[in-house]
C-alpha cells in the first residue's frame, strides 16, 4: 500500500486546495500516472501516484484544503480479478514517501490590458517525471496530435498506452468541446511562419485568463479623472519628499490611497466569491503591475491602507527592484485583494483590463494626456487620465462599480479629501 | 513423513513444469511418473521425437532435391536404424535434464502410477507394486491425454499404429494410410513420405487441420499436395483389416455414396487426442469428468477443495506449451500469487516444411464474432533471404482490428516460421497494434522482415511486394 501524500508547496506557502482529481477511487493507476491537481494561490502542481495499484482511497476530495504531508488518498496493490484468493504483493515503492512531486508551475496574475507574463521570477520546477509508456504507434498519434501522453489512459499491459487508447483518447478530444480548443492537428506552417511550443506557465496563464473570463461576470465601466491637483501637488513637494523619504513622489501611491479609499466606502469591490458566500476582506493588498524584461508581474503592496505615500513608493519600488532582480518571491505575489495595472505607461489610452481571480475588481490606469476641457464654462487644457473598472457583476452592482469609480476620481481631483477621509 | 505441499501427477510438460515452479518458490513437492523417464507424451512419444525424425528427413528430402539445385551433388542413402538411434538419444538426453532441473528445484521425482485416494491422499504403486500414500495439503493433476481411438480401427502397433507406433516403424512403409488431416497426422505423415513413403491422407472434414485459418489450410494442402502427399477429404473410415503385412482401409465419402478400399502396408491413426484420466481415483474426491473427459476447472480448480487440473486434461489447446503456462499459473495460485492465462495468446506450429504457426484469432473467428478487421499479407516469395534459399512457399497475413489496429491474430505458412511467431506473441500480449510492427526495425535480410512488411499491409505501406 502506498500514500498519496501532499508534496511541499514551496516556502511559505501553507496550504493548497485540491482542484481536480482525475481518478476516482476504484481506478486502476500506475506509478508516476497524475492523480490530482493542487493549486495554491500562484501555483499549481501535479501530484502523481507513488505506486502501481488501485485508487482504493481519496481522503481530501476535491476543494478540500490540505497542508504539505497531508494524506490525499492511498494506492493498494492491483488485484486483477478473477485471480487468487490472496494475490500477494508485487509491489512497488515504499509505501508513505511523500510524492517527489515539485512539479512547481507558477501561477502568475493574469496582468491586465496587456499581454500577460510570459515568465515569472520564480523557476518552473517541474521535476522530471517518468513518461507513460507509449507504444509506438500511440507515440505517433499522441506527437502528431498534440496528446498529452499523461492524460492518455492506458489500457495496455501494466497500464501501457496502445494505439486503441490513443485513438480512444483523439476521438473523447474532438467530442469534448477542448478549454483550449487544441486544433485536431496542427495546422502546416508557412515558410514565413514559426512555430513556438507554449510554456507550460503560458499554458497556465492562457487557461486561467480565460477561465477568469469563464467564471466572473465581468463588465467594465470608466470614468476620468483630471490629474491638475495631483501633479501639482507632486511638482510642489517632489524635491522635499525626495529629500526626506529617499524615495520618488510618483503618481502610484495617490492611485492606491485612492483606491483604498474607494474601497472602502464601496466594500465588494474588495470581496470575493466562494461558492455561494461572499467573503469582504477588511485588509487592503493592493496588486500592482510590474514591468519586468519577461513581462509583468504583480506583486502586493500589502495593508496599503496603513501605509503613508512615501510608505506606498518605497515598497512599490523594493517589489519593482525585485521584480526586475527576479527576487520575487511566491508570497510577494499571493493574496492580493485588488489590482491596478497601469497601461499608460506603454502609452494605453483605454482598455478593459481582465480581472485577477478570485478578486472582484481591477482598476486600469492610462496615458496622462492634455484634453480640452469644460470648467465653469470654459474651454481649458487639463491633463485627463481615462480610468476603467473591471468587476465581477456577481458581488458588484453598477453602482457599486460607478461609485467606486467617482470616489477614486474625486479623491485624485482632490487629494485633501484623503487627509481628511471624505 | 511431513506432508507435501504439492503432490503433482505426471510428469509431462504440465507436471514437471509445476514440480519446477513449485520448487522455485520453495514448495514442497513431489512429481508422481508412471514412466520410467520424465517428459510425459511431449518428450518420450511426441513433440520431441516426432521433430527429430522430422529435422533429419527434411534433410534427407533436401539431399535428395535440393542440394543438386544449390551445386552439391550426393547420393543420399537412408540408414533407419541410425536416425532411430539419434532420435533416441537426443530425447534420452532430454528426459535426463529433467531429472536434473527436479534436483536442481528440489521436486522430488516418485516413480510409479499415481491415484487420488480421498483428499490430500495420493496412492503411489510402483513398478514392483509396492504401494505409498502421499500425504498433500494440494494435488495437480497432470495426466495428459492419450490418441483417441476410432472404432473399427484397433491399433496393434505393428501395421495400425498411433502416432506412438508411427515414430519407430521399422521400415520406411511403402504406402502409408494416415487417417486424420490434424497436426500430429501431417507431421508424421511429412515424415515418412520424404523418406520415400507414398502417403494418403484420410479426413473426415473436407478441409485439413481444423482450428487453422482456413485460407493458411488451403495453401498448407496445396504445398503439401506438391510435396506427394495425396488427400481424401470428406471420407469417413469404416474400417481396417491388419494382416501380417498389410492393412485394408474402408470409407466412404461423409457426403453419401459407396464406400471404397485403400491397400497399405502401414496406417497412422491420428484423429487426436483425449484427456487421459483412467484409474485416476477421481471419484475418490468426487471429481467428475464432463462428456468429452476433461476435468472442469475454474482457474485450475477442481470442483474438489485442494485438488487442482492442469495442462491436457482440462479445457484448451492440447499443446506443451499451454500445459506449460497452466502449470506456473497454477502453482503460483497455490502460492498464493497472482496468475492468469490467456488461452488465445497460446501459439500453433504445425513443424513440416514449410511450417505453418498462428496465433490468436482467425479470419473465420472474426467473422462469426462480428468484429470488424483489416489484412496484411506478405509473400515470401517477395522475401530477399526466403528467396536466396529458395524457400518461398507461403505467406505471412496479419489480422488488424478496423478501428484500434490491434493485432488480433497472425498467420503465418513458410520457413520455419515457428521460430517467428513468438515476436507477435510479445507483440499481442502488450496489445500492440500493426503499426507498431510495422515501426520496429527489422534485421536485414531475413525473414522476420516478411512479419513487418505484413504489418505494414495492415494500413496499405507494404514497401516490398
Amino acid at each position: 500500500m502506498a500514500d498519496i501524500m501532499t508534496p511541499a508547496l514551496g516556502e511559505s506557502v501553507t496550504e493548497a486546495t485540491v482542484a481536480k482529481w482525475s481518478k476516482k477511487a476504484g481506478d486502476a493507476v500506475r506509478k508516476d500516472e497524475i492523480l490530482v491537481e493542487l493549486e495554491t494561490d500562484k501555483v499549481s502542481l501535479e501530484v502523481a501516484a507513488p505506486a502501481d495499484g488501485v485508487l482504493s482511497e481519496i481522503s481530501a476530495e476535491e476543494g478540500a484544503t490540505v497542508e504539505p504531508g497531508a494524506l490525499l488518498g492511498r494506492i493498494t496493490d492491483g488485484a486483477v480479478a478473477g485471480a487468487a484468493k490472496s494475490s500477494s504483493p508485487k509491489v512497488a515503492a515504499p509505501s508513505s514517501t511523500p510524492v517527489p512531486v515539485p512539479a512547481g508551475e507558477l501561477q502568475p496574475e493574469p496582468t491586465p490590458g496587456k499581454a500577460p507574463p510570459t515568465s515569472a521570477p520564480i523557476p518552473d520546477t517541474s521535476a522530471p517525471k517518468a513518461e507513460p509508456v507509449l507504444a509506438p504507434s500511440a507515440q505517433r498519434i499522441a506527437s502528431e496530435n498534440n496528446l498529452e501522453p499523461a492524460a492518455i489512459a492506458g489500457t495496455g499491459k501494466d497500464g501501457r498506452v496502445t494505439k486503441g487508447d490513443a485513438l480512444a483518447a483523439l476521438e473523447a478530444r474532438a467530442k469534448t468541446p477542448a478549454p483550449a480548443a487544441a486544433p485536431a492537428a496542427p495546422r502546416a506552417v508557412h515558410e514565413r511562419e514559426e512555430r513556438v511550443k507554449m510554456t507550460r506557465l503560458r499554458q497556465t496563464i492562457a487557461r486561467r485568463l480565460k477561465e477568469a473570463q469563464n467564471a466572473a461576470a465581468m463588465l467594465t465601466t470608466f470614468n476620468e479623472v483630471d490629474m491638475t491637483a495631483v501633479m501639482a501637488l507632486r511638482n510642489q513637494y517632489k524635491d522635499v519628499f525626495e529629500k526626506k523619504h529617499g524615495v520618488k513622489l510618483g503618481f502610484m501611491s495617490f492611485f492606491v490611497k485612492a483606491v483604498v479609499h474607494a474601497l472602502k466606502q464601496v466594500p465588494e469591490v474588495n470581496a470575493e466569491i466562494d461558492g455561494t458566500d461572499i467573503i469582504f476582506k477588511n485588509h487592503y493588498d493592493i496588486s500592482v503591475a510590474v514591468g519586468t524584461e519577461k513581462g509583468l508581474v504583480t506583486p502586493v503592496v500589502r495593508d496599503a491602507d496603513a501605509m503613508s505615500l512615501a510608505g506606498v513608493e518605497k515598497e512599490i519600488g523594493a517589489l519593482g527592484k525585485k521584480a526586475r532582480d527576479g527576487q520575487l518571491a511566491l508570497e510577494d505575489l499571493q493574496g492580493g485583494t485588488f489590482t491596478i495595472s497601469n497601461g499608460g505607461v506603454y502609452g494605453s489610452l483605454m482598455s478593459t483590463p481582465i480581472l485577477n481571480a478570485p478578486q472582484s475588481g481591477i482598476l486600469g490606469m492610462h496615458k496622462i494626456q492634455e484634453r480640452p476641457m469644460v470648467v465653469g464654462g470654459q474651454i481649458v487644457i487639463r491633463p485627463m487620465m481615462y480610468l476603467a473598472l473591471s468587476y465581477d457583476h456577481r458581488v458588484v452592482d453598477g453602482q457599486g462599480a460607478v461609485t467606486f469609480l467617482v470616489h477614486v476620481k474625486d479623491a485624485l481631483e482632490d487629494p485633501q479629501r484623503l487627509l481628511l477621509d471624505v | 513423513m511431513a506432508p507435501y505441499d504439492v503432490v503433482i501427477i505426471g510428469g509431462g510438460p504440465a507436471g514437471y513444469n509445476a514440480a519446477i515452479r513449485a520448487g522455485q518458490l520453495g514448495l514442497k513437492v513431489a512429481c508422481v511418473e508412471k514412466r520410467t523417464t520424465l517428459g510425459g507424451t511431449c518428450l518420450n512419444v511426441g513433440c520431441m521425437p516426432s521433430k527429430a525424425l522430422l529435422h533429419a528427413s527434411e534433410l534427407f528430402a533436401a539431399a535428395n532435391t535440393e542440394f543438386a539445385t544449390l551445386g552439391i551433388e550426393v547420393t543420399p542413402k537412408l540408414n533407419l536404424p541410425q536416425m532411430m538411434k539419434q532420435k533416441a538419444e537426443s530425447v534420452g538426453a532430454l528426459t535426463k535434464g529433467i531429472e536434473f532441473l527436479f534436483k536442481k528445484n528440489k521436486a522430488d521425482w516418485i516413480n510409479g502410477v499415481g491415484k487420488l485416494a480421498g483428499p490430500g491422499k495420493v496412492e503411489v504403486t510402483s513398478e514392483d507394486g509396492a504401494v505409498t500414500v502421499l500425504e498433500a495439503k494440494n494435488i495437480v493433476i497432470a495426466t495428459g491425454s492419450e490418441p483417441a481411438g476410432l472404432p473399427g480401427v484397433a491399433v496393434d502397433q505393428v501395421r495400425i499404429v498411433d502416432s506412438t507406433g508411427a515414430l519407430t516403424l521399422p521400415e520406411v512403409p511403402k504406402h502409408l494410410v494416415v487417417i486424420g488431416a490434424g497436426i500430429i497426422g501431417l507431421e508424421l505423415g511429412s515424415v515418412w513420405r520424404r523418406l520415400g513413403a507414398q502417403v494418403t491422407v484420410v479426413e473426415y472434414l473436407d478441409r485439413i487441420t481444423p482450428g487453422m485459418d482456413a485460407e493458411m489450410a488451403k495453401t498448407f494442402q496445396r504445398v503439401l499436395t506438391k510435396q506427394g502427399i495425396a488427400f481424401k477429404l470428406g471420407s469417413k473410415v469404416t474400417g481396417a483389416k491388419a494382416s501380417k503385412t498389410s492393412v485394408t482401409l474402408t470409407y466412404e465419402p461423409v457426403a453419401g455414396g459407396a464406400a471404397e478400399t485403400l491397400e497399405a502396408d502401414y496406417v497412422l491413426l491420428a484423429i487426436g487426442r483425449k484427456p487421459y484420466t483412467e484409474g485416476l481415483g477421481l471419484e475418490s474426491v468426487g471429481i467428475e469428468t464432463d462428456k468429452r473427459g476433461f476435468i472442469p476447472t475454474d482457474h485450475f480448480k477442481t470442483s474438489a477443495p485442494g485438488v487442482w487440473a492442469t495442462g491436457d486434461v482440462i479445457l484448451g489447446p492440447m499443446l506443451a506449451h499451454k500445459a506449460e503456462e497452466d502449470a506456473v499459473a497454477c502453482i503460483e495460485l497455490i502460492a498464493g500469487k497472482y496468475a492468469h492465462v490467456d488461452y488465445n495468446l497460446v501459439p500453433s506450429v504445425v513443424y513440416t516444411a514449410p511450417e505453418v504457426a498462428w496465433v490468436g484469432q482467425t479470419e473465420e473467428q472474426l467473422k462469426a464474432a462480428g468484429r470488424a478487421y483489416k489484412v496484411g499479407k506478405f509473400p515470401f516469395s517477395a522475401n530477399s533471404r526466403a528467396k536466396i534459399n529458395h524457400e518461398t512457399d507461403g505467406f505471412v497475413k496479419v489480422l488488424a482490428d478496423a478501428a484500434t489496429d490491434e493485432v488480433l491474430g497472425v498467420h503465418m505458412i513458410g520457413p520455419q516460421v515457428g521460430e517467428m511467431i513468438g515476436e507477435y506473441c510479445v507483440a499481442m500480449a502488450f496489445r500492440a497494434a500493426s503499426e507498431d510492427i510495422a515501426r520496429t526495425c527489422h534485421p536485414h535480410p531475413t525473414r522476420s522482415e516478411a512479419l513487418r512488411q505484413a504489418a505494414m499491409g495492415v494500413e496499405g505501406w507494404t514497401m516490398q511486394a
